[in-house]
């Protein structure tokens, strides 16, 4: 049986529940406390009308502010891109030198570089540029065809050894154990003699034949010291990188069957200017070589 | 079916009602109208100034300037948040030194325990915005309408035009009220001259116009159409407040130890031989009273310890000759005391225990001292309050206007190069606090044999070079720092970067390390 109990100090109904002998008083709630619902419950009305809102089997209502959170970003990309049109026209207008000493334009480069080299650089040449055997890194100060800013730029636009594009860089080192250009013996000799060039434990004995071997077969590409030639993208071979390895093993392969790294062309694929600013990304990591006075 | 009806016992009639039916509840309660009448006196006065003072503060402190050279701002107080940066006169706070504000607003809890363990809700009597800004809209409302009894009638009076001109006027400057309240608001966040004419030409962002309008909204329906209902049922201070009172906070009280009985016809009483109490149930203590309640019926969740009541009631007992304080600021502690000796054991107040004598009280009451405000609560209190206060102010003045910040390259952590030596890259950030460029050196230290070159140039820099960072402003440089390999003696070295002032003395540094893979170690 309930019976309306009333709270002797205030004179309020109370709503039976009991906690410790302390009573809820039925204290009634603010009419404006009401109306202030009410006026939600409008309010969501009215915006469930006015944004999409209502989950359909496909789709949404659509609202009839026809406001869309996608269309929100479009023309917010549309507002960032206007803003950077600016700077973008002129580093379109820009030769890659004056991008270089351009501090705007070259801050710009450098983060725009970085954001395309994590889309379409980073499979071969690694997140860090750090690369991997049989891909250069670019952090380091060795370039296998040059490492000025006009240079590279040159590499990114039109790739290296490519059938797509003819201006792609090409060239090929002969398989002298596969084509049996060489006897075994000989490129064993030349091998040790590579080792030796660049400073690194080798047999003393093989080194007269050794010599002999690179300078009648190596030499007219990789030079008579083995320092390389950066025109026919013979690499030094008197350095501390290697970009298929420099064990005595990996050496001998090299020579016997050689491996050749292919790139893509970049410049027609991502325009003059992504390539501009890949070019001084890649320049910026720190074996970036100044550009040859002209 | 007769046969059931023959032997059917007789139906109970129980003793039940329907206590939720629609006649016993109201649900819900309309807001009864409350027309404070004007008090005057001490509390009343008191509260002018404060007004005066919090409302000068609102107002005038985003026009306050000061100057800080033509790199910086030179508005007084000023939180801008494009440029993340909060300036306080002679104080610039950067994001990262957020912890004075944190440090202040630990200040403002225990300042509160202290005040309110202290003199109650005094917060909510005297300098809480609601509470400042209805006193100002009921001044407002005095003004065109006149004092409580005029207002009163006003309200009931039919709609006429002059009632239509007045509650115009009323609406319409309780309206200019808040605009001007939210538009101060948004002063504290931009140049306050220069929005000013934005706003009014129209040219200011659209946000700040929308947090005008929002602030004019809640000022005004909060200032002037809600009131008492805002303390009552929309906030949570007074909940938490009154879980701070003990028995020696100084709250306001009615004495009913020596009001009571009430009586209206004192002197007709007192020569019927009858003992009464020195409350002449004026009802002046409620009309006063902003909140709508009667003080009289003790501590209430309601009561903002405005003090008016005090005020009101002070001028009536001057009228009548008896002593002032027949409600007044006391501590629960006294109050029990005092009604001891009011009743001495007996459940009624008896008065002529507390005038013995006939005339003035008696001697052995209770009087508020200041042992309620210095105890070992508030001392307590005080001293933490202090502690802070004082911790932040030496924090504040011994605190770096340079900082540096080392990010060591992670892919790849080291680069081998064509000589064989091996490169490390760091991003340095170094941290200009001061609206002032200045330049600085940056040193490496304990790697003897490295040199350092920037990002973009490949001019060997040695181990130091210098540069300048612009006026308050986070510079950052990308650093490569380089050793030979047969200088390499462990795959990770220890080493310093110092930055230090040029033509100035301050200096900040940064341990890092130097890296390099196991194979290149001893070679």
């Amino acid at each position: 049986m309930t019976v309306k109990e009333t709270d002797e100090l205030s004179g309020t109904e109370t709503t039976g529940h009991e906690w410790d002998g302390i009573k809820e008083l039925n204290s009634p709630l603010p009419r404006w406390w009401l109306w202030t619902f009410y006026a939600t419950v409008v309010f969501a009305i009215g915006y469930s009308l006015y944004y999409p809102a209502i989950p359909l089997i496909k789709g949404a209502t659509a609202g009839i502010s026809g406001y869309s959170s996608r269309a929100e970003v479009a023309k917010d990309i549309a507002m960032a891109a206007e803003a950077q049109s600016g700077i973008i026209e002129r580093t379109r207008n820009s030769t890659i030198d004056q991008i270089a000493t351009d501090d705007e334009l070259r801050r710009f480069a450098v983060s725009a570089g970085k954001s395309a080299f994590k889309v379409y650089c980073v499979q071969c040449h690694g997140s860090g540029a750090q690369g991997a055997p049989g891909y250069p890194n670019l952090n380091d100060d060795e370039w296998i065809w040059g490492g000025d800013l006009e240079t590279i730029h040159i590499s990114i636009s039109h790739g290296i050894r490519n059938d797509q594009d003819d201006d792609a860089r090409l060239s090929e080192m002969p398989a002298f154990g596969v084509d049996e250009l060489l006897e075994r013996s000989e490129i064993a000799a030349a091998a040790n003699y590579v080792l030796k060039l660049s400073g690194q434990e080798h047999d003393a004995a093989l080194l007269g034949e050794g010599e002999t071997v690179f300078a009648d077969n190596c030499a007219a590409c990789h030079g008579e010291a083995g320092k390389g030639d950066r025109e026919q993208g013979a690499p030094d071979l008197t350095d501390a990188i290697w970009l298929y390895g420099s064990t005595p093993e990996l050496i001998l392969t090299q020579i016997n069957r050689p491996k050749h790294g292919v790139m893509p062309p970049w410049l027609e694929r991502l325009g003059d200017v992504t390539v501009k600013q890949l070019a001084v990304y890649v320049h910026g990591l720190g074996g970036g070589e100044d550009s040859e006075p002209e | 079916m007769t046969a059931m009806t023959d032997h059917a016992a007789p139906v109970e009639t129980i003793d039940a009602e329907a206590v939720n039916s629609k006649d016993n509840r109201e649900l819900y309660a309309a807001r009864k109208k409350v027309f404070p009448k004007r008090a005057s006196g001490w509390f009343r006065g008191l509260k002018w100034w404060i007004m005066a003072v919090t409302l000068g503060i609102y107002y005038i402190t985003p026009w306050l300037r000061w100057d800080r050279g033509v790199y910086a701002p030179d508005q007084a107080v000023l939180i801008d948040l494009a440029n993340r940066r909060f300036y306080f006169f002679f104080i610039e706070i950067w994001p990262q030194e957020f912890y004075y504000v944190a440090g202040l607003l630990v200040m403002a809890g225990i300042g509160l325990f202290l005040v309110t363990s202290t003199v109650g809700r005094a917060w909510c009597g005297y300098t809480c915005p609601q509470t400042v800004w209805v006193d100002l809209f009921v001044v407002v409302e005095r003004f065109f309408e006149g004092d409580r009894n005029a207002r009163i009638k006003l309200d009931a009076a039919p709609w006429t035009s002059n009632k239509i001109i007045k509650r115009t006027m009323v609406h319409t400057s309780w309206l200019l009220i808040a605009i001007a309240t939210g538009g101060a608001w948004i002063f504290y966040f931009a140049d306050a001259p220069t929005l000013f004419l934005d706003l009014v030409t129209g040219n200011a962002a659209s946000i700040a116009y929308a947090t005008v309008a929002v602030l004019t909204f809640t000022t005004y329906v909060f200032g002037g159409l809600m009131r008492e209902q805002v303390c009552t049922y929309m906030c949570p201070w007074p909940r938490i407040q009154a879980a701070m009172l003990d028995e020696d906070s100084l709250t306001v009280t009615y004495n009913d130890w020596r009001g009571e009985t009430r009586s209206r016809h004192a002197k007709k009483a007192v020569a019927e031989g009858k003992l009464v109490g020195d409350c002449v149930d004026c009802n002046a203590c409620v009309a006063v009273c902003p909140m709508g309640i009667d003080i009289r019926d003790g501590q209430q969740l309601e009561c903002i310890t405005c003090a008016l009541c005090i005020d009101a009631c002070d001028t009536v007992m001057d009228k009548i000759g008896k002593e002032r304080g027949l409600i007044s600021y006391a501590t629960l502690r006294d109050y029990n005391v005092n009604m001891a000796i009011a009743t001495a054991g007996s459940e009624t107040v008896q008065p002529d225990l507390v005038r013995p004598d006939k005339s003035g009280l008696s001697p052995s009451l209770a009087q508020t001292t200041w042992r309620s405000i210095v105890r070992p609560r508030t001392i307590a209190y005080t001293a933490i309050w202090g502690s802070i206060g004082l911790a932040l102010l030496i924090a504040l003045s011994l605190r770096d206007r340079l900082d540096i910040n080392v990010l060591h390259d992670r892919n790849p952590v080291f680069v081998l190069l064509s000589d064989g030596s091996i490169r490390n890259g760091f991003e340095i950030k170094i941290l200009n606090m001061i609206p002032q460029p200045r330049t600085f050196r940056i040193e490496l230290q304990g790697l003897q044999s490295a040199t350092m070159s920037v990002a973009g140039s490949n001019e060997n820099l040695g181990q130091s070079f210098d540069i300048e960072v612009p006026s308050d402003k986070l510079l950052a440089t990308k650093v490569f720092v380089r050793m030979p390999r047969d200088q390499i003696t462990a795959t990770n070295q220890s080493f310093r970067f110092t930055v230090s002032e040029i033509g100035g003395l301050e200096q900040a540094s940064y341990d890092a390390r130097f890296e390099a893979p196991e194979e290149v170690i001893g070679k």
